[in-house]
């Protein structure tokens, strides 16, 4: 028998999670929606001019070889964060070039203050300390072959610390939601995610559109139903073209060679089945529904690809799965995440928090420990839309000034590269 | 009005969707029409879970469903109003 843990409180009360829910509950529902101005918030500025609300050093491995050595260094240097991950060798073509472009990118992402790159061999080590250098940010690399781990463990956790007493000297200062990168996925979505979790998302994509926000939403997979009205999102013709493009080639290179009946028994997945989804299409409505009623997209990237063409929303080509969604927007450089979910997805990402949001009330009693904010309101008519929104707003300001997220207080760091074919 | 037991997106959707955890079978359900602000009733002929979708009107075999105005697939059996629309009676027309 377990006995209950004795708590022995003093000092300053602070509220308990649960009650970020009443910071969103009414205000009564009103006619009359009230004009917020545009938010600030304190963040890092770097070297290139982003701005960053995370202040890590990371400690990159460049392949599987490497994982050993970085976490030892991560573990020598505490307050440093290894980012281990399965890949890295023999990759060639298409597929290597995603591998460089994740990694410089996760490197380069402005919530990191300088980065430690380890790798089995100089020559690609050197490659991504070049592409994280053009940020103007500290980087330094290590090659294992003809050293050994043990060297290289020494040397690196040398040069991790003088980076970390730097970088803990950075002080946040004052910065505009116009230079704020925001990106934007959803996972185990039920019925409650089309209806109020995903909407809600989309309110708060459309105030920050308006105020000059950078933000992206993605998975290819996920808009099958719905492509179609996707393509009229597009700011111009031609880009929304090139979203059908990009949709059409995953089909034809990715569904049709590998599915082998269906995919009925994956997409919609067994939880979007359980919380009340039955097929693609209804799943992708209520995807769509995170991109607000308003914005429209400026350009179709590529995986992990930084947007180019100035403030507003971007479409990423990439796939649903939620780890490897966030840990491609990470590398395209977006610098904090909105997760809706419906029966209760628990992702995080080690670099880039992850702010989760439901209207499942279930899962909002059952799953209290991984949720940011409750717009389960939404559902019993105690709050519109735009109060969700602006709620969701609020506690993404507080996120970037530095609360800390369910999935970063949980550990769920989840880093998962995407890899476009087998290796050589 | 009251909480409401189910929603509904647009007015020609087929299908509403329960939002509590006790529509159970021959319960009068009231429902919300977030398009119009509009109330709507249907009795549920079966325990139709949370999350889950109940059927606004009689759906044949072979008919398309609607839900946020869009077409989400067709029915493989005969529907009647009041029952838990699913997978066992709904899928894809995608793959």
């Amino acid at each position: 028998m377990m006995a209950k843990a004795k708590k022995i409180m003093s000092g300053p009360k602070v509220p308990k999670h649960t009650e970020n829910a009443e910071i969103i509950k009414p205000e009564p529902r009103i006619g009359k929606l009230r004009q917020r101005s545009k938010p600030v918030f304190s963040g890092y500025r770097r070297e290139n001019g982003r701005v960053g609300v995370r202040n890590h050093v990371v400690i990159l491995p460049l392949d599987d070889l490497s994982n050993s050595s970085s976490e030892a260094v991560a573990n020598n240097v505490k307050g440093t964060l290894a980012l281990p991950h399965p890949y890295g060798r023999l990759q060639f073509g298409e597929d290597l070039d995603l591998h460089f472009r994740t990694l410089i990118g996760t490197g380069s992402n402005p919530n990191v203050a300088a980065v430690i790159v380890i790798g089995i061999e100089p020559g690609w080590t050197q490659r991504i300390v070049d592409g994280i250098a053009k940020t103007g940010k500290p980087v330094a690399g290590f090659s294992i072959e003809q050293n050994g781990d043990f060297k290289v463990i020494e040397a690196a956790s040398r040069q991790a610390k003088e980076f970390l007493h730097w970088a803990t000297e950075l002080q946040r200062e004052p910065c505009s939601v116009d230079e704020l990168w925001v990106s934007v996925k959803c996972g185990e979505s039920d019925t409650t995610s089309g209806l109020a979790s995903n909407p809600t998302v989309g309110n708060f994509i459309d105030k920050f559109d308006a105020w000059g926000a950078t933000t992206c939403f993605g998975e290819t997979s996920e808009i099958t139903g719905a492509e179609q009205v996707c393509a009229t999102r597009g700011a111009t013709k031609a880009v929304g073209d090139k979203f059908m493009k990009t949709w059409q080639a995953y089909m034809d290179e990715v569904i049709e060679p590998y599915k082998t009946s269906d995919l009925s028994d994956s997409q919609p997945t067994k939880g979007n089945i359980e919380g009340g989804l039955t097929t693609i299409e209804e799943k992708a409505f209520g995807n769509l529904e995170k991109i607000g009623k308003k914005a429209k997209y400026l350009d179709v990237l590529e995986p992990a690809e930084a947007p180019a063409k100035g403030a507003g929303l971007y479409f990423m080509d990439t796939s649903s799965a939620a780890a490897e969604c966030v840990t491609l927007q990470a590398a395209a450089g977006f610098v904090v995440h909105l997760f809706p979910t419906g029966q209760g997805n628990v992702i995080g990402n080690p670099i880039e928090p992850v702010i989760k949001l439901t209207a499942n009330p279930r899962t909002v009693r059952t799953m209290n420990e991984h949720i940011d904010v409750d717009v389960s309101g939404i559902l019993r008519r105690e709050m519109n839309l735009d109060q969700a929104g602006d709620a969701l707003i609020d506690m993404c300001i507080r996120t970037c000034n530095g609360r800390v997220t369910a999935a970063e207080a949980l550990g769920h760091r989840e880093f998962v590269l995407t890899k476009l074919y087998r290796s050589a | 009005m009251a909480t409401p037991h189910f929603l509904v997106h647009e007015t020609d959707d087929s299908v509403g969707v329960v939002v509590v955890e006790d529509a159970d079978k021959g319960r009068t359900l009231s429902g919300w029409v977030m398009a119009t602000d509009g109330t709507i009733r249907v009795k549920s002929l079966d325990n139709i879970p949370l999350g889950h979708k109940v059927a606004l009107k009689a759906i044949k075999s072979g008919d398309t469903i609607m839900k946020y105005g869009h077409d989400i697939g067709k029915a493989v059996a005969d529907i009647p109003k009041g029952a838990h629309v699913h997978v066992h009676n709904v899928k894809t027309k995608r793959w």
